[in-house]
């Protein structure tokens, strides 16, 4: 059960990721790589907030999986965002790479964490 | 020979040439079986979930195998994220520098398997756990450590393969 609904849960966090990182590409004509900022933290926000309202109340374990390791964390992505760091670096975007990865980390991190306060309060 | 252009035997442009952001890049499609833009559209999304379902599983199952004990330092997500971040260094070389890849093989390996495979947001989230549980050095020794392996992994990677695979155009010559 809660294998299926990993296997659900990325089943739309994949594809997801792809048409939310391209909407946001193409409105956008700079090199700064806003889709996938914007994927990683609503990830981080929605993962937040699961594992706050986790802590304030009972959450039944196949949503977790589903919404979990499921649907949050294949909307993220590492591998993506460590690229294009590499990119901006290699092509001399230093600046920007360097933005990249303060912008990323301080955002999922902010998201991690107001997502958590939310989630915590609403289901107290 | 590229496919798009069948004369020109130069080196392929590499990843200079394209956007920064590999999962909005589309390869050519190989001209004898040029499916309609929606079409394309469609096989793309089925690529990218195939694959992203399959990332999930292995990072799900790679979870499962060696669980991560509250408070301690995130062990499996950070080797995830690593070993992903390396895959995807050698997969942009061959894909962009050393051979004329399918169209679907970046939405399937590059977009899904790789993407779903490594997480951003179990990431931040661990790292706010660390936080809440009073282990604000752990944290930051985990949100930094993930961060610089993952850099050089994907650096590593693709330096280890552009020197390890030859260059299209040096076998292309070598067999003429």
């Amino acid at each position: 059960m809660n294998w299926l609904m990993v296997v659900v849960g990325a089943a739309v966090g994949a594809p997801l990721r792809y048409l939310v990182d391209r909407a946001v590409q193409a409105r956008h004509g700079g090199v700064f790589p806003w889709g996938t900022v914007v994927v990683n933290v609503a990830a981080c926000t929605v993962l937040g907030f699961l594992t706050g309202a986790a802590a304030a109340t009972t959450v039944p374990p196949a949503l977790q999986h589903l919404v979990g390791p499921g649907l949050c964390a294949t909307l993220s992505t590492y591998s993506t965002f460590s690229f294009e760091t590499l990119r901006l670096a290699e092509t001399g975007a230093k600046p920007s790479a360097a933005a990249n990865v303060v912008v990323s980390v301080v955002a999922g991190l902010a998201a991690a964490f107001l997502g958590g306060m939310a989630g915590q309060a609403l289901l107290r | 020979m590229r496919p798009d252009r069948p004369d020109d035997t130069s080196p392929a442009p590499g990843w200079q040439a394209q956007p920064v952001d590999p999962d909005t890049a589309v390869d050519p499609w190989p001209p004898r079986r040029a499916p309609s833009p929606g079409r394309r559209q469609a096989e793309i999304l089925a690529a990218v979930t195939a694959g992203g379902v399959l990332g999930a599983c292995a990072r799900y199952g790679a979870t499962l195998l060696w669980p991560t004990v509250p408070g301690a330092f995130p062990w499996t997500t950070f080797w995830i994220n690593v070993t992903g971040c390396a895959a995807m260094g050698v997969l942009m070389v061959l894909i962009t520098e050393r051979t004329t890849a399918h169209p679907l093989v970046r939405p399937f390996l590059g977009t899904g398997v790789l993407g779903g495979y490594t997480t951003f947001s179990t990431y931040a989230v661990d790292a706010r756990a660390l936080f809440g549980d009073h282990r604000a050095g752990t944290a930051l020794l985990y949100l930094a450590a993930t961060l610089v392996a993952a850099l050089f992994a994907v650096w590593a990677g693709a330096g280890l393969t552009r020197l390890l695979a030859l260059p299209r155009a040096t076998r292309t010559e070598g067999e003429a």
